[in-house]
C-alpha cells in the first residue's frame, strides 16, 4: 500500500446481506425501528419491504476503507456519507472509491455504495492513516 | 410551516455506555469485521490493544441512544413518521477496547429547511473513562413534508 496515489482505485468490496441481515444488525446495533424488520409494516408505510439499516451500509464503507490499512481498526479516523436510496437484503452490495489526495500517511478517499445501478450510499468521503 | 429553530442549542443527559466483548465481537460478525482484533483477546493484546478493541462503526451502538431523546423530544418537533436518516459523518479518536466505559452528550446543532424538507442535525461527542475522546458524530436528519 506504499505507493497509493490520487487517482488509484479502493479495492472494491462486495457483500450480500441475507434475508435476515437486518434482524441480527437490529440486535447488534439496538436499532429495531419496524422499517428495518418487519415487512408488513414496511410495505404498510409505502416501501417494497423491510430495507436495510443506512449504518449497516455504512458500515461496509467504512470496512472497505480500513481495508487499505488491512482491518486495522486505528486506520480510519473520519468517515462522512449521505443516504440515498433504500438497501434491500438479498442484494449485493458493491463499495468501489478512489484516492483524491494522498498527505504523507494520510489519505482520503471518495466512495459509493451501489446495489445494481442504484446508490445506496453516495458522496462517501474518508480519511485513512496507514 | 416554517421549521423552529428555538431547540438549537439543548443538550441532552449523557448516556453511559460499558463496551463488553461480546457484544464487541457480535457487532464485527454483523458487519463482517474479521480482523481478528475484534474477536480473540489475544490477538487484540499482541497488536497493542487492552483487549478486544471494537471496529470504528461500533460507535454506533454507544453514541445513538444518546440521540434518540433529541429525537422524540417535543422542544425538536421532529416528525418521527416522516424522518429519514440523510446523512452521517464520524471522526474518531482513542479506540474502544472491551472494559471501556464510554459517556456520550448530545445536543442538537442546526435546524434549517430546503424546500419542503426540515433537516436537524445532531451532534455527539463521546469520551472514555480516561476523558479521551473515542467518537464524534454529526447526525443529519431530513423530515419530509414540512
Amino acid at each position: 500500500m506504499a505507493d497509493l496515489k490520487p487517482g488509484d482505485p479502493i479495492p472494491e468490496l462486495k457483500e450480500t446481506p441475507d434475508k435476515y441481515l437486518p434482524h441480527r444488525y437490529a440486535g447488534a446495533s439496538g436499532d429495531f425501528n419496524p422499517i428495518h424488520i418487519d415487512p408488513e409494516f414496511a410495505n404498510a408505510v409505502g416501501l417494497p419491504g423491510n430495507i436495510l439499516h443506512g449504518l449497516y451500509m455504512m458500515a461496509l464503507v467504512a470496512r472497505a476503507n480500513a481495508n487499505l490499512a488491512d482491518g486495522d481498526p486505528r486506520a480510519l479516523k473520519r468517515l462522512s456519507v449521505e443516504f440515498r436510496g433504500m438497501g434491500i437484503p438479498e442484494q449485493e452490495i458493491v463499495v468501489s472509491g478512489e484516492i483524491k489526495e494522498v498527505d504523507g500517511n494520510r489519505i482520503l478517499t471518495e466512495c459509493v455504495a451501489k446495489q445494481g445501478d442504484k446508490r445506496v450510499i453516495r458522496n462517501a468521503e474518508a480519511e485513512v492513516e496507514l | 410551516m416554517p421549521v423552529s429553530k428555538d431547540a438549537v442549542g439543548k443538550q441532552w443527559s449523557p448516556v453511559v455506555y460499558q463496551a463488553g466483548r461480546e457484544k464487541i465481537r457480535e457487532f464485527a460478525n454483523v458487519i463482517g469485521a474479521a480482523n481478528p482484533v475484534h474477536h480473540d483477546r489475544e490477538a487484540a493484546v499482541a497488536a497493542g490493544f487492552r483487549d478486544v478493541v471494537a471496529p470504528p462503526m461500533f460507535c454506533v451502538v454507544y453514541s445513538a441512544p444518546a440521540i434518540a431523546p433529541g429525537i422524540v423530544d417535543p422542544e425538536v418537533g421532529i416528525n418521527f413518521a416522516t424522518m429519514v436518516h440523510g446523512g452521517q459523518e464520524f471522526i474518531w479518536g482513542e479506540p474502544v477496547c472491551s472494559g471501556d466505559e464510554i459517556t456520550t452528550t448530545a445536543s442538537l446543532t442546526d435546524v434549517f429547511q430546503k424546500d419542503d424538507k426540515g433537516f436537524y442535525v445532531f451532534e455527539s461527542e463521546s469520551v472514555n473513562q480516561d476523558g479521551q475522546g473515542t467518537v464524534r458524530g454529526i447526525w443529519t436528519n431530513i423530515v419530509r413534508g414540512v
